[in-house]
């Protein structure tokens, strides 16, 4: 399962779209399998996908419309009960989509791209309006399909839903590629981690920075300023045993590790496009 | 899961689904039919009663000018027009304004096969539609007709060429709409300019002058009038044209929104 990650506004819908031949790129070509989307005369057994859940005629029922889904592909009908059971929908089946709140046109999406029982599914914010139990049973559905052997390929805007679920993952901004690689790898990225230290009595702060700097450490602010600092490049055992050698009494001795948050909004900070000015910033 | 075969029947009848899917569809099929044969039986039914006052010169000609004119009348042709023209402008409206064409398309990337199967269902949807109801006005028309004499029979010379050509009217008017929906996929814009276009021109023209007339006569509700007029004209005629020229203007018209809608939705992003 692949994580595809950005700020509001960063290209990821229309990234899917490029993929789905539903926009034609100014410049460059989007294939999956080496073929053009566009190219094959079906596309529901090779690509399952949710672009937008309000993608839907709210004139008919889910079962109608997916049983129309099914027949342009040469689906079997027994497939549109199916899904609907999967995405826990067989209850709804007759009732019109237009009556759907959110959270069932997500499953409603779902159902759709999993017609063909394709080996590629593209998800564009899928738990958008998902309730928690809906969302815990998404990340559950998700994970078992890439089990299966599937290529899964999930949009989201906030980087806590790929935590649990995503290998790795695909960070675009402002329409340019910022990463691709293992989540592990991205984590690492970040520039979160480290120890925080506070010192009982401030002034000893500034011998202690010294010695940790002395030692390789990095400390911010630079001198211990002010008696609270940030110490990275060195683990909390050595922090605490160098406080103890300098005689600087410590009130607080923390270990901060890195989130995948932290390291997404590093990444992305130049590529936010929508966000309030800050006092004083030129416009 | 054995790959299906790719059938362009399948997607026929996923069109075919889509189309009787919806509630509106019938509702408008049926509410369509009632209005255009309540009107044109109306008017049947005050010449039925005023047909003891008629001067002789109205006697003379009503079979077969007055008689095919109540058969279908200006006002049921135009209602007729109306809502095949809006029927038709939904079937492909209705997946741009709700964005289910996405979906469709994310089906089915072959986007001409999808507006080829559209266009072919909804063409024999109109026929047999346009068929029923003119077949209908006319049985019902010149049945009360008769009652004074002056109902015609299908057998009458020109008569099954005017049935048709009121019955042809709802391919020709659905496509229209279907190509102008496929260039503006915006329900109201659409619906306003179909109206617009099927309606509102021809009656904005008159044919006193050659440049007008030319153009009524390219527009489905000219070319209609021409093909119903059975027999010589009660009035002269400044530009007279052919009931040939006629019969162009609707292959014109229905392959022209076929050929736009197949290149508008073929090329565009959705």
């Amino acid at each position: 399962m692949t994580g595809f990650l950005g700020p509001n506004g960063a290209g990821k819908s229309t990234t899917l779209r490029l993929i789905l031949g539903l926009n034609e790129p100014t410049s460059g070509s989007a294939t999956v399998d080496g073929l053009r989307f566009r190219d094959l005369p079906r596309g529901l057994r090779h690509v399952g996908a949710l672009l937008d859940a309000h993608d839907v005629h709210g004139g008919r029922t889910a079962e109608g419309h997916l049983a129309a889904l099914a027949r342009t592909n040469g689906l079997p009908r027994r497939r549109v009960g199916e899904v609907l059971d999967e995405v826990g929908l067989a209850e709804a089946a007759r009732r019109r989509i237009g009556g759907y709140s959110l959270g069932m046109r997500q499953r409603l999406g779902i159902a759709a791209a999993l017609l063909g029982d394709p080996p590629v599914l593209l998800f564009d914010e899928p738990v958008n309006g998902l309730d928690p139990e809906g969302v815990l049973w998404a990340r559950g559905l998700f994970r078992r399909l890439a089990a299966e052997g599937r290529t899964v390929f999930v949009s989201s805007h906030l980087m806590s839903e790929m935590e649990h679920t995503a290998d790795d993952l695909v960070v675009i901004g402002r329409g340019a590629l910022i990463a691709a690689e293992s989540l592990a790898e991205f984590a690492a990225r970040g520039s979160g981690g480290g120890v925080t230290v506070r010192t009982a009595d401030p002034a000893a702060a500034a011998g202690l920075a010294a010695a940790l700097a002395r030692e390789g450490a990095t400390v911010r602010p630079p001198g211990g300023a002010g008696g609270a600092f940030t110490v990275t490049g060195m683990d909390a055992d050595r922090v605490g045993a160098l406080a103890f050698r300098s005689g600087a009494a410590l009130a607080e001795l923390a270990v901060r590790t890195s989130s995948l948050e932290d390291a997404f909004m590093e990444l992305t900070a130049d590529s936010v496009e929508f966000r309030k000015k800050k006092e004083g910033e030129a416009r | 899961m054995n790959a299906p075969a790719v059938r362009f029947r399948d997607l026929l009848a996923a069109e075919w689904m889509k189309l009787w899917s919806l509630r509106s569809t019938p509702w408008a099929f049926g509410v369509g039919a009632f209005a255009v044969l309540g009107v044109n039986l109306n008017a049947t039914f005050a010449d039925y009663r005023n047909y003891p006052n008629y001067a002789q010169g109205i006697r003379d000609l009503f079979v077969p000018i007055w008689a095919m004119r109540d058969a279908f009348t200006l006002g049921g042709a135009m209602i007729f027009m109306l809502a095949t023209g809006s029927i038709g402008a939904l079937v492909i409206v209705g997946e741009y304004g709700t964005g289910q064409i996405r979906t469709t398309f994310a089906a089915v990337p072959d986007r001409r096969a999808v507006t080829a199967a559209k266009t072919l269902v909804l063409t024999g949807v109109m026929l047999l539609y346009g068929f029923l109801v003119a077949a209908v006005s006319f049985a019902a028309t010149q049945a009360v007709l008769s009652g004074r004499g002056v109902g015609m029979s299908i057998t009458y010379e020109g008569a099954p060429a005017a049935v048709a050509a009121s019955a042809l009217l709802a391919p020709v008017c659905a496509l229209a709409g279907f190509g102008l929906g496929a260039l503006l996929r915006h329900t109201a814009t659409t619906i306003v300019t179909v109206t617009g276009v099927l309606l509102l021109l021809p009656a904005l023209v008159d044919d006193r002058s050659r440049w007008s007339a030319t153009f009524l006569h390219a527009l489905p509700q000219g070319a209609w009038r021409r093909l119903t007029q059975v027999g010589d004209s009660p009035v002269p005629v400044d530009y007279p044209w052919t009931a040939g020229g006629a019969w162009t203007v609707y292959a014109a018209w229905s392959l022209g929104a076929v050929a736009v809608a197949l290149i508008a939705v073929h090329r565009r992003d959705v």
